[in-house]
């Protein structure tokens, strides 16, 4: 970050509350915590509403005509639509059970970072038009006007949400906030308020079938390059294949894991094993974007960009789908794709090949994550791995928002950790499983010129990994989400430099056995294995 | 949208100073936005600028690092690459420094 305040000044915090009461402060828009408004050409490719080049700190936004019937009209419409926002809308008690839960009210003392005031922001809206009390009595209710004050509001901190849905944890009555902030954005959404770093994403994905907008050829090249480089340190050449109808399962990823590190030393790990396994597997270049960030903007968006999936299966003719390592994108897929884009009725329950595991629990779905299929392949003794290759590492793991509270998932990652590393160490239970702490980055708030906001939502995971790498020199922080992979670099090279940030199947690939590979000098990275520094 | 004025020219960019439009770039101008961060462009530098757009003409995206390191390595030698020599031209990053000069939009998403 190198225009923003350093580590020092950035952890001094001061929760003081402002002197004014919470209506009567306005919001302010500091650089380095907001991301740039969407550009018009890349809301005109998915035909949001008003498209055009907007700057969120100038004065006028160019808002459509009537635009407050617009908010308004669709606040009914998801009202009656959406039991669960009606719910969420009436029910809070104002406990403060979730206030200091949000790593953004703890890395930024700013009070409408807690949780019950952000959703606050939108229930005195809802309130005011939706409630008899807020009808008649207003403010005295905790009601308040629609007006472009408020929408700016909304805009800065349904930003300031990752939707990690720690707070709803702590709840009593498990107000989900991540539905109230996709509300805020959705509603936002239709007014043309986008960032760039989430709808330039957006675009690519519907044009050209992932976020990073590679194209088929790009994808396969740099494809080669991890072929290349598997060769290089075992010794054999692999030959993953692409589009292929009849194939067994088709493998879909986050694109983030094909072009930047170090996710694509995971996507290096992935091939490994099922290149070891003989899996009849295929990539896709069509559905080459296991994430959706049309997630972060509307429901509909992301149902639209999720929809290649199912068809792409469909095309092929596979029998299910097996899915790679990311965040969002198994809170979509477990919770959402069924309804949406289902019933997959053409698909088979998964069925390990290798060990014949049924997975009952993507009966309908039909689409497994990569690391339950691992773990049962561990379980079921059909690895050979040696674990002290990673010996150079002290491992600690970091649950991903979104597979940990969104899908359930907490035992597997661990199970495969322990079996190929040597040196694991947990984080304190209050930062780890279904209390995990965000990356800091999520939803789409990992844009640069963002840092200072993703530095302050990071302070509180970084802090559980400073304490583990203090007390017990742990050097690797693992993950299983691609977003993850590229947030929490940023967030360790500024609060703990001394842990880097892996994913789970680059450790796996690490201490595989491969049948007929050369003894191996170094680990996916390129890096001296323990014991052969000096060659 | 901000703009920049070069030769009587309105040039559009975004916020971080990308171009928006890939045929406003000129050499010209390359040169030009060196010259704000006080480099002057060498032989050496237009060999990674030059890679880089002809990257961009067949990928439609800029090159990762990694890429960028073992192509240059293939085609100059493994003395230009390594990221030591690239950081030492472009010590902004290569790939972000480089790419704004090679008028090169940044990439979005898990990245």
């Amino acid at each position: 970050m190198a225009k923003g305040p350093n580590k020092e000044e950035l952890s001094k915090l001061d929760y003081t509350l402002p002197s004014t009461e919470w209506m009567d402060t306005p919001v302010e828009f500091k650089p380095g915590t907001f991301c740039w408004g969407a550009k018009g050409k890349n809301l005109q490719t998915v035909e949001f509403p008003n498209a055009r080049d907007w700057t969120p700190v100038e004065d006028d936004w160019k808002l459509p005509q009537e635009w407050e019937g617009t908010v308004l009209e669709a606040m009914a419409d998801r009202l009656s639509k959406y039991r669960s926002f009606k719910l969420f809308m009436d029910i809070c008690v104002r406990c403060g059970a979730c206030a200091d839960k949000c790593h953004f009210y703890i890395g930024s003392g700013d009070p409408k970072n807690m949780p019950v005031l952000r959703a606050e922001l939108m229930r005195s809206v809802y309130r005011k038009y939706f409630t008899t009390p807020g009808k008649i009595l207003g403010r005295l209710a905790g009601a308040r006007e629609l007006n472009v004050d408020v929408l700016k509001e909304w805009w800065y901190y349904f930003f300031q949400c990752t939707e990690c849905r720690r707070c709803s944890v702590f709840c009593p009555y498990g107000i989900d906030q991540a539905e109230i902030t996709m509300m805020g954005r959705e509603f936002l959404n239709l007014l043309g308020l986008n960032t760039d770093w989430i709808s330039g994403p957006v675009a690519n994905c519907y044009m050209k079938g992932n976020h990073l907008g590679l194209e088929p050829h790009a994808i396969m090249n740099s494809i080669e390059g991890m072929i290349d480089d598997i060769e290089t340190i075992t010794g054999i050449r692999i030959n993953p294949s692409f589009n292929r109808k009849g194939a067994e399962i088709l493998f879909v990823t986050p694109s983030g894991d094909l072009f930047a590190d170090p996710g694509t030393f995971t996507a290096m790990g992935y091939m490994m094993l099922f290149h070891e396994l003989g899996l009849d597997y295929t990539w896709s270049t069509y559905a080459s974007e296991g994430g959706n960030f049309g997630f972060f903007t509307s429901n509909e968006m992301a149902k639209r960009l999720n929809a290649k999936i199912y068809a792409e299966a469909k095309r092929l003719g596979v029998k299910y789908i097996i899915g790679g390592e990311c965040g969002h994108m198994w809170r979509v897929l477990t919770q959402y794709m069924d309804t949406w884009n289902g019933p997959a009725d053409f698909l088979e329950v998964p069925v390990s090949p290798i060990t014949g595991t049924r997975f009952e629990n993507s009966k309908s779905i039909k689409m497994i994550h990569v690391a339950e299929f691992t773990a049962d392949l561990i379980k079921h003794g059909k690895l050979k791995l040696d674990p002290s290759r990673n010996d150079n590492l002290k491992l600690t793991y970091h649950d991903s928002c979104n597979v940990a509270r969104g899908m359930g998932m907490m035992e597997e990652p661990r199970y495969i950790i322990k079996n190929v590393c040597n040196n694991f160490y947990e984080m304190p239970e209050d930062t780890i499983r279904e209390k995990t702490f965000c990356c800091g980055s999520g939803t789409g708030l990992n844009a640069s010129e963002n840092m200072e906001l993703r530095m302050r939502g990071g302070l509180p995971r970084a802090n559980a990994v400073k304490y583990v790498h203090e007390k017990h020199g742990v050097n690797m922080l693992a993950n299983i989400c691609a977003i993850d992979r590229a947030t929490l670099k940023a967030s360790m090279e500024y609060w703990v430099p001394q842990v880097s940030v892996t994913g789970l199947h680059e450790l796996v690939a690490n201490a595989l056995i491969m049948t007929g590979e050369k003894e191996r000098e170094t680990n996916l990275r390129g890096e001296p294995l323990p014991g052969k520094e000096g060659n | 949208m901000p703009t920049m004025d070069f030769q009587g020219k309105q040039i559009e960019v975004d916020d971080d100073g990308y171009l928006l439009n890939l045929d406003d770039w000129t050499k010209e101008l390359a040169v030009e936005l060196a010259k704000q961060d006080s480099i002057e462009l060498t032989e050496a530098h237009w060999e990674v600028i030059t890679f880089l757009r002809d990257y961009y003409k067949q990928y439609q995206i800029a090159p990762m690092i990694k890429i960028l390191v073992k192509e240059i390595g293939k085609a100059m030698g493994p003395e230009k690459g390594n990221t030591k020599y690239l950081y030492e031209l472009y010590p902004g990053g290569p790939a972000k420094q480089a790419c704004r000069y090679a008028g090169l939009p940044k990439p979005t998403g898990c990245v």
